[in-house]
């Protein structure tokens, strides 16, 4: 089977800094791939690649066969390649449940319904249900429910991260790349949250690619790891294999654990 | 969900307003009027506020709209009032679309210095006119409402009536658009732009859609202040006249399109107060009313309301 997600030859420098180099990977589809490296490794600027942020000096991206190198992180949302961000990207001033909302209100808008002149309240496409209803299905599956009418401004951490995957959920990802989903929560929180949205993604099934610095949450979710060493991938083969690698341990694990 | 009221409480008002009006004096009738003018601007530029933008120019398409109405009467002797309206929103929205390709890309001060001067510039042009009467402007003839000339005791009220119905228009369309998905992304490109694009929006195509529409309600505004106070000078566009736009938004506050024209009022109220007690130091009266405004009512005269509501919900 071809790949989701396919990856090739991607390079990006920032002045004299390689942040990528020669970066390929194809990813399987309903995979669980792991990214892991230090920080400035490289792991957020391949995301950033991926989701169109960041246009790669050279190289290519196709997704489902189709080159979407040079598009806006727009049109490849559109697409079903969707993320989470490191640092919880919310509508700070809007409750949980308008952040929800809008993000919902955006598909519908892409598919040309809810508009000026149609009444009514039309099913959110993918999601067969109104933007009310599909809104609060998704909460409960991230079990945010009771949160839903506060702040999204104050939210503690792990909830903030949670909000900030299921607003990614709204959009029906095939593709869903999640930066650090655990970082800033508790060492007790982190297997539950993981759970958690693991559970919710296979529910859509979802191909997922997520950057973790715990390497007992990567060995447990991760089917496939990719390990980045400065902007390079030096090991890509299942959990037990890479976090076996001398190279892995001596640049990524050791470093981690040291 | 809380019923949405807005539409009923806005067809109060206009039925207020037409019996009110049928006892009120000229001059407030004339107020009530300006007062529902300023209002449509003030409208279009909360939309802009709640996205996080401040223009300092809208008066450029109140202008545009008041002499779009002059022309209409002046070239064509067309004095009807929605006509006049009509057009003055039209003018307006189709330079904004132009405009709007290269201000929806801009945020936080440089949109709000390039809106002020695209406003001076239109300024400088109308001023150099001849044709367009130069810094004097130029006379209206008196209002007809579809094709009827009111009976000369009778105009103000007329005008104002006819004026009140097509604002509550404005408002409900205004209301509806922001009840629609697009309308709803104000607030999100406010908070977070990035996060807007990432869940598949194009933030500049909703900031030029709400820039065309704040044009619109302008335009409409500039075309009613035309028509009511019979003449129309360069003085509509200049940069004072964005900031009384400015200064009603604020002390409107926002989360209600009936918000802008409640701040209208009062700020005609003071502004009519100010200048009959002390004619040569009123716009200091008005300064100490803003500095009031901001400071015991950052969130505008709207948040009274709301809070209003909130303690009549009693806690949860």
């Amino acid at each position: 089977m071809s790949p989701i997600l396919d990856a090739q030859g991607l390079n990006k420098a920032f002045g004299a800094v390689t942040a990528a180099q020669a970066v390929s990977a194809a990813i399987e589809r309903d995979s669980v791939v792991g990214l892991i490296g230090t920080n400035g490794a490289g792991k957020t600027t391949f995301i950033n690649m991926i989701t169109g942020y960041l246009k790669p000096d050279s190289g290519s991206i196709r997704y489902e066969g189709r080159d979407i190198t040079a598009l806006p992180p727009r049109d490849i949302s559109r697409l079903g390649i969707c993320r989470s961000f490191q640092i919880p990207q919310l509508y700070s001033s809007l409750t949980v449940r308008e952040n929800m909302l809008t993000a919902l209100g955006i598909m519908l808008h892409n598919a040309g319904r809810g508009g000026f002149l149609s009444f009514g309240r039309p099913d959110v496409p993918g999601h067969d249900a109104p933007a009310e209803e599909a809104a609060d299905r998704i909460l409960a599956r991230f079990g945010l429910s009771e949160h839903r009418d506060k702040n999204a401004q104050v939210l503690p951490g792990g909830m903030r991260k949670l909000l900030d995957i299921a607003l990614t959920m709204a959009a029906r990802p095939r593709v869903l790349l999640l930066d650090e989903p655990t970082s800033g929560v508790s060492a007790e929180e982190k297997f539950g949250i993981m759970e958690l949205i693991m559970q919710a993604v296979k529910a859509e099934g979802a191909t997922v690619i997520f950057v973790e610095h715990d390497m007992e949450v990567v060995s447990r979710f991760a089917g496939r790891v990719l390990a980045f060493y400065d902007g390079r991938i030096i090991a890509d083969a299942p959990p037990e294999a890479v976090l076996k690698d001398a190279e892995v341990r001596r640049y990524v694990v050791g470093t981690l654990h040291a | 969900m809380r019923p949405d009221r807005t539409p009923a409480t806005l067809v109060a008002i206009l039925a207020a307003l037409a019996l009110g009006g049928l006892v009120l004096p000229q001059w407030l009738l004339f107020i009530l009027t300006i007062a529902c003018a300023q209002g449509l601007v003030v409208l279009g530029l909360s939309l802009l506020l709640r996205a996080g933008l401040v223009s300092f120019g809208q008066a450029l398409f109140y202008c545009i709209g008041a002499y779009t109405a002059g022309a209409l009467s002046r070239a064509f002797g067309v004095s009807d009032l929605l006509a006049q309206m009509l057009a003055g929103t039209a003018a307006a929205a189709a330079v904004a679309f132009v405009l709007g390709f290269l201000l929806a890309r801009y945020r936080g001060i440089f949109f709000g210095l390039l809106s002020l001067a695209l406003s001076m510039i239109f300024y400088g042009l109308i001023v150099k006119s001849e044709t367009l009467g130069s810094t004097d402007g130029f006379n209206l003839a008196k209002a007809t409402l579809l094709g009827v000339r009111p009976d000369e005791a009778w105009v103000r009220y007329a005008v104002l009536l006819a004026a009140a119905c097509l604002t509550l228009l404005a408002a409900l369309l205004t209301h509806r658009f922001l009840r629609t998905p697009l309308g709803r992304l104000g607030p999100a490109i406010k908070d977070n732009e990035i996060r807007v694009e990432y869940m598949g929006a194009s933030v500049r195509y909703a900031i030029h859609v709400n820039y065309v529409i704040a044009a619109a309600l302008a335009g409409a505004g500039g075309a009613l202040a035309a028509t009511t106070v019979g003449h129309i000078d360069p003085e509509m566009a200049y940069w004072t006249t964005s900031g009384e736009f400015v200064f009603i938004a604020i002390l409107a506050g926002s989360g209600s399109v009936i918000a802008p024209f409640l701040g209208a009022l009062i700020f005609g109220a003071i502004h009519t107060t100010a200048y009959d007690l002390s004619p040569n130091t009123w716009q200091m009266s008005m300064g100490v009313a803003l500095l009031a405004a901001i400071v015991f009512l950052p969130d505008g005269l709207w948040s009274l309301f709301t809070r209003l509501r909130a303690a009549g919900a009693g806690p949860k």
